[in-house]
């Protein structure tokens, strides 16, 4: 079943408030191998003029798996095959740094969808707003369910 | 670690390359920071059975390799104020204590003498494979 193109520019908000915290923050420092500091002492991120600790810039790829059943890869009208995709583009664009402590709501948009040799690519936007409202961050993904293969 | 002089750099510098080393003991670590439990990253008879040459690492684990590149470059997380990457490549991880090794390099591409932020060029490979292409970060320096 092909993607359906009737999801461009669908809305899906994540269903709750995320909650950055310090010891998320160092376990994904520790899993990506950084020991910078910033991510892991919140002394040290104050030091260095900032409120808390300091998530790493590809942190907030753990909202999208957090609330992934709010999303449109989960919706099943939207006739992807996850059991076949593969991740093509990832983007981030970063209005203000994450920090410990900041309560992030998400909103997942359908921006593209293209059917192209059989593969399947459809390009999310979640958008990434702090407390007050205010914009943190754009996330650009794309995903690609490739063509099942001759058998 | 301090971040990095604008009046330091210019067009053409060459980044000196770094490596990333990524076992298969790596690869649950983030599973488990990420959430990302995708079982292409973890089974290798499910990855061989959906056409992939065995367990693949996270896409967004080898963006997070090339991230680092990057922060450690500029000296601040915070510099960074846009980064994309397009996975052209899988990056297979045997199941061995060596496992992979990422090596991530990059070329300063433009600068914007007026923001104070230079656009980086990023090549990332494992082995002679190209994993991420058309890759740049935009960062904002002193």
């Amino acid at each position: 079943m092909p993607v359906n193109p009737e999801f461009i520019g669908r809305a899906y908000p994540a269903s709750g408030v995320y909650e950055v915290s310090r010891e998320k923050i160092r376990d994904f420092a520790v899993a990506i191998g950084d020991p910078n500091p910033l991510y892991r002492d919140a002394a040290a991120a104050r030091a260095a003029g900032y409120p808390d600790v300091l998530a790493p810039p590809t942190f907030l790829t753990v909202l999208g798996f957090r609330y992934v059943d709010d999303g449109p890869i989960a919706d099943p009208a939207l006739g992807l095959d996850y059991s076949r995709v593969v991740h093509g583009e990832q983007r981030f664009v970063a209005h203000r740094p994450v920090y410990a402590g900041d309560q992030l709501t998400s909103t997942q948009f359908v921006d593209a969808v293209r059917t192209v040799a059989g593969n399947d690519l459809v390009t999310l936007r979640t958008e990434v707003a702090g407390a007050d409202g205010e914009p943190v961050a754009d996330i650009y993904m794309s995903l690609v369910a490739r063509a099942a293969e001759e058998k | 670690m301090a971040l990095r002089a604008f009046d330091s750099v210019a067009v053409g510098d060459v980044l000196v390359p770094q490596s990333y080393g990524v076992t298969r003991a790596t690869l649950i670590r983030y599973a488990g920071a990420s959430g990302d439990f995708n079982v292409i990253h973890w089974s290798e008879r499910t990855a061989v059975e959906v056409g992939l040459p065995g367990v693949i690492a996270h896409g967004m684990f080898t963006m997070s390799q090339v991230a680092r590149f990057v922060t450690d470059w500029a000296g601040d997380p915070a510099a960074v104020l846009e980064y994309g990457v397009r996975f052209t490549r899988p990056v297979v991880v045997p199941d061995d204590d060596a496992g992979a090794e990422i090596v991530v390099s990059g070329t300063l591409e433009k600068l914007d003498a007026e923001a104070k932020t230079a656009v980086v060029n990023l090549t990332v490979k494992v082995g002679d494979d190209k994993v991420l292409m058309g890759s740049r970060a935009t960062v904002r320096l002193a």
